[in-house]
């Protein structure tokens, strides 16, 4: 007997989703065809990439609030570096791609062998990378991206019935194929059991250390990934990743994954971004205005986490008929 | 005999995180001075401490009141926003009267009191993560000011306007007053009940529960206490501007900064141990360390760079020898 296996707190932030969903059919005509979903997902390609980089670090009991200003930092240094040269792109991301390596590399050592708490950490590592931006360019980025550094952001490839498809919604697709892959593998799952109990690991055996390094190290990576795609749309400023680490959290935490660490799915989180970017999305059909949409993403992922957190009564009360091997910690992802 | 009392006096002169803050301030400040000699200026003439006095001044009634709130094992990111919001507030009710003052710093520290009680009520009844409640408090706010003010509004009366920039002798009022509202602090943690409480649940928050304390209504005060603070911070700001501004609170990165200082003064952010005299010594070290970059005239970007290395550095002297393992 096959079934859909959803991992605890998945679906309540698929079925907002879909309601989002159905609502943006409605309100704007642009959404009733594949077209208006495919820039949608355009549009949270980014996030979602950022999304499931902090799904490592979150699950696995830490913070990465160095994201934004690293995706910053990649477009910053793209910019300068590229000069609008198109000989110079493949070089110049195989760079970015070291970059984001160094400070992943950074972030988790700092955290694992100082033993200073990943907030700090990774709020250090914000400092240090706005300030530095800001003391290279002075505020006004310098140099261009080339054409072809922008085709993964704006670019696509023609497919039957759908129109085209952008490239950015590919790369989204196989980053959540691939972190789906590797966390229903042995390290995705000592990954999720470091976060739900350390010591139990430790005293398996687990190098705990190791894994810990490697979500951040996938999390500094990804920002690279998601600094790529928002330099091919959104284009060059000292501004394009503010304030993109708390939404990135907001995105992992409005899909039921636990801060702290232990518990949540990565699909959750992918879907915790595609769907604060469809309430955006909503919100402007609306005509709501843009200074009230934080005020609603606010009250937004209260809810969210209240309904998380409290969901464990309100399942009491509607009991379901579960199976009757409760699975083990590890299982869950 | 001797024996026995050198452990004591051992244990008494102990290298606490709290003097080893100050041992790097006093250590921070020769070291300025000498560099700011080198370069032709004194650190620590009348300007220079008054300088770090008036910069310690706003920093560190937000981090006396996030000092709190992490000691009880909680954490807020709205305190940024809040204090631009009180500023506003104080300076829209007094709107240039001077009979107005007490009802419009009375407002201001009003609305804070209810922010910090729905931070609290939103963590502690709807069991919301203090990290994710907070943040969603201050995008709320931020949503409010975003949608109402886009600069400054209402205006200070010229008397309220001491408060911002009288002085004793080198030393501003306004850095008195909080020295004295820090001691209550350390005073209101160490010497009464809700205080030990706040201890007890930051350390384990199912030990305190057990032990009987209300954990709820501990928790639900340090907030309120905390969201105070941030209130107070933003009438003094509106003091010294002469105005309410909506982004005077979030332009100085009070939020994560004042976080900064409560660590840097050995405040476990986990909860459970620290406190007000440590983060004293944080905002002194923070503030001392913007007048040297200033006197020496380094770029502003380069502080910030700085500030993120000694955090980091600080916080790791901390966890070295401790291996408690503990995240945050």
């Amino acid at each position: 007997m096959t079934r859909l296996r959803l991992a605890d707190g998945t679906a309540p932030v698929l079925v907002v989703l879909v309601v989002l969903l159905a609502a943006l059919a409605f309100a704007g005509p642009a959404y009733a065809e594949p077209s208006g979903y495919l820039a949608l997902l355009k549009r949270a390609a980014p996030l979602v990439v950022l999304a499931v980089g902090q799904y490592f670090v979150v699950v696995s009991g830490g913070f990465d609030l160095s994201v934004g200003s690293l995706v910053t930092a990649e477009v910053v240094i793209a910019a300068r570096l590229v000069d609008g040269d198109d000989a110079n792109t493949s070089w110049v991301i195989a760079l970015l791609l070291g970059f984001g390596l160094l400070v992943g590399l950074v972030n988790g050592l700092v955290t694992t062998k100082l033993l200073v708490p990943s907030f700090i950490v990774t709020l250090g590592m914000l400092l240090v990378l706005d300030g530095a931006v800001f003391l290279w360019t002075g505020g006004a980025p310098r140099g261009a991206l080339s054409p072809s550094f922008r085709v993964a952001g704006r670019g696509g490839a023609d497919v039957p019935l759908l129109g085209q498809v952008p490239w950015s919604v590919v790369v989204l697709l196989v980053v959540v194929g691939a972190a789906v892959w590797f966390m229903r593998g042995p390290t995705g799952r000592l990954l999720v059991a470091v976060g739900d109990n350390e010591k139990a690991v430790r005293l398996a055996g687990g190098r705990v250390d190791r894994l810990r390094l490697l979500a951040f190290v996938l999390s500094a990576l990804l920002a690279t990934v998601a600094a790529i795609l928002l330099a091919g749309f959104a284009g060059v400023s000292a501004q394009v990743g503010q304030g993109l680490e708390f939404r990135a959290i907001t995105a992992v935490v409005l899909g039921g994954v636990v801060l702290g660490g232990g518990r949540g799915s990565v699909v959750a989180a992918a879907a915790g971004a595609v769907t604060l970017e469809a309430l955006f999305s909503l919100l402007n059909l609306l005509g709501v205005s843009g200074a009230l949409e934080s005020a609603v993403q606010g009250v937004i992922i209260i809810a969210a986490v209240a309904y998380a957190a409290r969901g464990a009564a309100l399942r009491r009360l509607f009991p379901r008929r579960r199976p009757t091997a409760k699975p083990s910690t590890v299982d869950r992802i | 005999m001797a024996a026995r009392e050198l452990p004591v006096r051992h244990r008494a002169f102990a290298f606490t995180p709290v003097v080893v803050v100050y041992l790097a301030l006093a250590a921070l400040l020769v070291v300025g001075s000498v560099l700011v000699a080198l370069d032709g200026g004194v650190l620590l003439d009348h300007g220079g401490v008054l300088n770090i006095l008036t910069r310690s001044t706003v920093l560190g009634l937000v981090a006396i009141g996030q000092t709190l709130v992490i000691v009880t094992g909680s954490l807020d990111l709205s305190v940024a926003y809040l204090a631009g919001l009180c500023s506003l507030v104080a300076a829209e009710t007094m709107a240039g009267s001077t009979a107005m003052i007490v009802p419009g710093v009375l407002a201001a520290l009003a609305v804070a009191a209810v922010v910090g009680l729905v931070n609290g009520l939103v963590i502690t009844v709807l069991k919301a993560n203090a990290f994710i409640a907070t943040l969603g408090v201050a995008l709320v706010l931020r949503g409010y000011l975003e949608h109402n003010y886009t600069g400054p509004a209402g205006s200070v009366p010229r008397a309220f306007q001491h408060v911002g920039y009288d002085r004793i002798g080198p030393v501003p009022v306004s850095a008195l007053l909080m020295l004295a509202l820090a001691a209550a602090a350390w005073w209101y943690l160490r010497r009464t009940r809700t205080g030990y409480h706040m201890y007890a649940v930051g350390g384990d928050i199912d030990v305190a529960r057990l032990s009987g304390v209300r954990t709820g209504r501990t928790i639900v005060t340090a907030h309120v206490v905390c969201a105070v603070m941030a209130g107070l911070a933003g009438v003094f700001l509106a003091s010294r501007l002469g105005s309410g501004a909506p982004y005077v609170g979030t332009d100085a990165g009070y939020d994560l900064e004042s976080i900064a200082a409560v660590v840097l003064g050995g405040t476990a952010l986990a909860g459970g141990r620290g406190g007000v005299a440590g983060t004293i010594g944080g905002v002194l070290i923070l503030a001392t360390l913007d007048t040297i970059f200033d006197d020496l005239g380094v770029n502003s970007f380069f502080k910030d760079v700085v500030r993120g290395v000694v955090l980091v550095v600080a916080v790791a002297l901390y966890a070295r020898g401790r291996h408690t393992g503990r995240q945050a």
